[in-house]
């Protein structure tokens, strides 16, 4: 099956082993990502921060596009999503200002290409069981709380997607791995998203929560699907050692897929999650 | 809802007609507020945003870190038993405080341009020049200066944009979204 892929900025920067892992991943488990050509950045926080407008337009270029490419649109970061999402829900829904947004970005709306999260994508297109049979190497005695963050299930009238209060699709996929997850309160909680740059010390302070929580838990790593959620809570720690390293989803099915790519994702990461995988036998 | 000042009322229907929402619905629930993880950063819970908003206090919200603090994690809105996304309020006022030159959390603001900037000119974000020009430009040169030489040094922070090649249509959609 073929899907268009739309992998956003920070896939290219800080968050590069996320986009690697969900290349190789997707590959592994039959799931081809044309990436969506010449994609424009979804302008993010900055943009519904400032213009509204503009916050619709610029995401409604990259729905233009991946209707010409004729595919479904999978995302793998939330914040993408978010964004891609929110313009295609109101391309789909608000005749007024789909009109407005179609003379700025120069194409006609046709609601053919459904924009999804790659999560979703794959719990819905691969399922938890083909990913199940997949597996080489089970991931025993990994012990992990997945963290959705905010805006992979919010606002559920745009997202559809999930509970979104109590999220579970992340949670089955790692189980099929042969992890265990365990139940905690924070897993749609906020990590500070964009304010790590402007307000370090709003941010410290959430991902401190977090952390705590997670360690409250017996939890030896956090697993997310987003690459805020993953460098704020490895950055914005209280002190950054080797522990309760993040991992991101695809990264942890790489590993039990037993492709050889996992071990230099995580070299790329702040909090290096060798120690905890060599202690378990998951890693050389 | 009832205003005696025509100011007020000018404030509430402006607030109202911009985010789209049912603001005069809100009864004080402060569902929004037990579930806000911005609350003990902020000035205002969002409940009390949206009271002062009922209220017409232009000034008081307009000039709020709260609007600012709001991470648009959205789940104020999931939860308000009426219906009342209150990300997409916060979104308007922070579009109003701009227009009002009242901007509390300067560099908030200062970092959102930056990063605008840099998708106008290249058609994606380039962090590496984006966060250069904001720690410049807010004056905080100094802090994470060794997790950013980490990142550099595993290649996280690449040199060079990448500029996409529809660069005239993205210009074109910032000049015809521009206020």
């Amino acid at each position: 099956m073929k899907l268009s892929y739309f992998p956003g900025c920070s896939l290219g920067s800080t968050a590069k082993e996320y986009d690697k892992s969900a290349r190789i991943a997707c590959q592994a488990l039959g799931v081809e990502l044309v990436e969506l050509k010449d994609w424009v950045c979804c302008g993010a926080t900055s943009a519904h921060s400032t213009n509204h407008l503009l916050s619709i337009a610029l995401p409604s270029r990259n729905v233009a596009l991946a209707q010409e490419a004729g595919m479904d649109l999978a995302i793998p970061c939330s914040a993408c999503y978010s964004r891609v999402k929110k313009a295609d829900h109101v391309l789909r829904h608000d005749g007024e200002l789909r009109k407005e947004i179609e003379s700025i970005v120069d194409f006609k709306y046709n609601g053919k290409i459904n924009v999804v999260s790659l999560l979703e994508a794959l719990v819905s297109q691969v399922g938890v069981e083909a990913i199940a049979k997949k597996v080489q190497k089970p991931l025993k005695g990994l012990k992990v709380v997945c963290f959705y963050g905010c805006l992979l299930v919010r606002p559920p009238e745009v997202t559809n997607f999930d509970n979104t209060e109590n999220p579970m699709s992340m949670d089955n996929i790692v189980k099929a791995l042969g992890a265990e997850t365990i139940q905690w309160s924070y897993k749609t909680d906020c990590c500070g998203a964009n304010l790590g740059l402007t307000s370090t010390k709003v941010v410290q302070g959430m991902v401190n929560r977090l952390i705590e929580a997670a360690k409250e838990v017996e939890a030896m790593a956090i697993v997310t699907a987003c690459p805020l959620c993953q460098s704020n809570l490895e950055m914005r720690r209280q002190e950054r050692g080797t522990e309760l390293p993040t991992f991101f989803f695809t990264e942890l099915i790489g590993l039990a897929l037993g492709l050889p790519d996992a071990k230099k994702w995580f070299n790329l990461h702040l909090i290096n999650p060798n120690p905890l995988l060599q202690s378990l036998s998951l890693a050389d | 809802m009832s205003f005696i000042d025509a100011d007020k009322r000018k404030f509430f229907n402006e607030v109202k007609e911009k985010s789209r929402q049912p603001i005069e619905l809100c009864y004080q629930c402060q569902k929004c507020a037990s579930g806000c993880i911005a609350t003990g950063f902020a000035d205002y819970y969002p409940n009390e945003i949206i009271r002062l908003v009922q209220l017409g206090q232009k000034e008081r919200v307009l000039n709020s870190s709260s609007i600012w603090i709001c991470s648009s994690c959205e789940t104020c809105g999931a939860r308000c038993p009426n219906g009342i996304n209150t990300a997409e309020v916060m979104d308007a006022l922070k579009e109003m405080a701009i227009a009002a030159g009242m901007v509390k959390e300067k560099n908030i603001n200062l970092f959102h341009n930056t990063f605008l900037n840099s998708v106008r000119s290249h058609g994606r974000v380039h962090e590496t020049s984006m966060m250069v020009i904001y720690k410049i430009k807010s004056g905080d040169l100094f802090s994470d200066m060794d997790v950013g030489l980490e990142m550099f040094r595993k290649g996280k922070l690449p040199l060079f944009p990448h500029r996409i090649k529809a660069r005239g249509k993205i210009k074109d959609i910032f000049n015809k979204t521009a206020h």
